[in-house]
């Protein structure tokens, strides 16, 4: 099992890593029992994501797809950060080892779950598909 | 540079080592089956190799069989005996929850060919007690594997009481010692078990080499079936170089051991130490009883294993890890698990691994470079302070 170049650089060198404080959504996936927990916090500016940050708990894979999903949606409008699917993350990180495809999931269901929180917080109907990590049935390692 | 803390996955050729095989590989390069001069010469070798192999374990050469390394020894100890004993099925074998996987998946495999597999829990201490043991012996029990030294928290089994069990109840007698050789005392017959795995690569001897001990007298019905080589137990043209470097590894193993091991056993206890002072929410996976010299098993809260792995590997060390995500399978381990570790505890492993090059000055820097590498991993944590310091006032 062999990560990609750009793996080992987001995951060495993680990019927007943090909390913002006063965030407009939040997100929070993943379970501690199979190692992997995620939260993203974003600020939203005319239905653009303006800032995004994250913390990971997790393998190098899990935060290097995070690294990067932030990187990915930072400027998106809602509708395109949450419609970003796993294969993109995968793809934007060169590729994954298959067992590590699970990964890419908790970072776009991260993502998805900062966006639903915003928009309930605003009184708005949700826009994603479903958050497949927040399926109690949900099973990482079947992906 | 690169300090190499995983000679518990594999060592080094020792340069001696690879000094007695190449003529081997180069002029002495005969079949130790030809009757020429060219064989003959390649098979007083494999004997001598033989000889001392047996000599270093209580044994006799004709009970070393040579196999390609320990997991065909494992599969020969098991699948090769019950052929024979239980041709038909129906035996009970027992085992250890904790075992190798090529004991582990074997018994296993064995449950679905009409045998029946107990797989006894080790205790919380890293140890499979004899007692439970005994409490899963049955009059139908023909074979009991208990590995001898864990390789993933180096816990040293009682394998003598274990062994005494077993005759008692009439079953065959094996253990893994792959881990065990050359760190600790490791003879057959004060172990009085019946069959024993042997590797060459955890001992400075090379890859693709290995061992059964296999008491005279004990049935077996041959694994690897063709020329006959090996007294009809093992066919193939045997690995001449490769016994002659595992046995030039293995006496240089035993002539050192008295030495080494003492050094290996203060050098692992002050990785220990200095972890579990520098970084809060550490500890020893296993602390107590008879431990291989050589590793520390180290349980990191609130990191994931692989993380730290990579992180050191940036910085220059090699470490090994218990975790489910640098694994193939993403399960956790289930050496940890089997001894009653969390998951979600299981998830930040490490596995130290000592030897003969690991100098004290190695230590410090592997500690040197694992604390910020920690550090760094738990202030990127969305739930370190919430698990972990939420007693904290």
């Amino acid at each position: 099992m062999l990560y990609s170049d750009t793996v080992m650089d987001h995951f060495n060198n993680p990019r927007n890593v943090g909390v913002i404080t006063d965030a407009d959504g939040v997100g929070e996936v993943g379970n501690p029992t199979c190692g992997d927990m995620m939260k993203i916090t974003i600020t939203v500016e005319d239905d653009r994501i303006a800032d995004i940050k994250f913390q990971t708990l997790g393998c190098g894979a899990a935060i290097a797809t995070s690294s990067i999903v932030t990187e990915m949606a930072k400027g998106m409008t809602l509708q395109e950060a949450a419609a970003i699917t796993k294969q993109e993350v995968a793809d934007a990180l060169g590729g994954l080892p298959s067992p590590k495809m699970h990964c890419s999931v908790l970072a776009t269901d991260g993502l998805k779950a900062a966006v639903e929180d915003y928009l309930a917080k605003q009184g708005r109907e949700p826009i994603s598909s479903k958050i497949e990590s927040a399926d109690p049935n949900f099973d990482p390692h079947a992906h | 540079m690169t300090h190499y803390f995983d000679y518990a996955a594999t060592t080094p050729l020792d340069p001696r080592v690879f000094e007695a095989m190449t003529p081997y590989m180069t002029e002495h390069f005969g079949n130790p089956n030809s009757l020429h001069a060219i064989g003959r010469d390649a098979f007083r070798a494999l004997e001598t190799a033989r000889e001392s192999i047996a000599a270093a374990i209580g044994a006799q050469p004709e009970e070393i069989v040579f196999t390609s390394g320990g997991t065909e020894a494992d599969n020969a100890a098991l699948l090769s005996t019950l052929w024979r004993i239980a041709p038909e099925g129906g035996a009970h074998i027992i085992t250890s929850a904790y075992e190798h996987p090529a004991v582990l998946e074997v018994v296993e495999w064995l449950g679905k060919q009409g045998h029946e597999g107990t797989f006894v829990a080790p205790c919380k201490d890293g140890f499979v007690h004899a007692e439970d043991v005994a409490a899963a012996m049955r009059p139908d029990t023909r074979l009991v594997s208990i590995i001898m030294a864990n390789n993933e928290i180096g816990t040293v089994n009682d394998i003598a009481a274990i062994a005494a069990l077993a005759r008692e109840g009439g079953a065959l007698m094996h253990t893994d010692a792959v881990q065990a050789l050359g760190k600790i005392a490791v003879n057959v017959d004060e172990l009085g078990v019946d069959m024993l795995s042997l590797s060459a690569h955890k001992i400075y001897g090379p890859r693709g080499i290995g061992a059964l001990y296999l008491r005279r007298g004990t049935r077996f019905d041959p694994l690897i079936k063709g020329g006959g080589q090996e007294s009809r137990k093992r066919s193939g043209t045997q690995n001449v170089a490769g016994a002659v470097g595992f046995a030039q590894a293995l006496e240089l193993v035993e002539a050192e051991r008295s030495k080494e091991s003492p050094r290996l056993a203060a050098l692992r206890d002050r990785i220990v130490e200095q972890v579990t002072t520098r970084l809060e929410n550490t500890r020893a996976t296993v602390c107590e009883g008879v431990r291989l010299p050589n590793i520390a098993p180290l349980l990191i809260y609130g990191v994931e294993g692989e993380a730290m792995l990579l992180q050191l590997d940036n910085a220059g060390f090699s470490v090994s890890t218990g975790s489910a995500c640098s694994s193939g399978s993403l399960a956790a381990s289930h050496v940890l698990l089997a001894i009653g570790v969390p998951q979600e505890i299981a998830h930040g492993s490490l596995r130290i691994s000592l030897g003969r090059w690991t100098t004290e000055k190695d230590c410090d820097a592997l500690v040197d470079a694992l604390v910020p590498v920690v550090e760094r991993l738990r202030a990127m944590s969305p739930v370190y302070e919430k698990m972990f310091c939420a007693t904290d006032e």
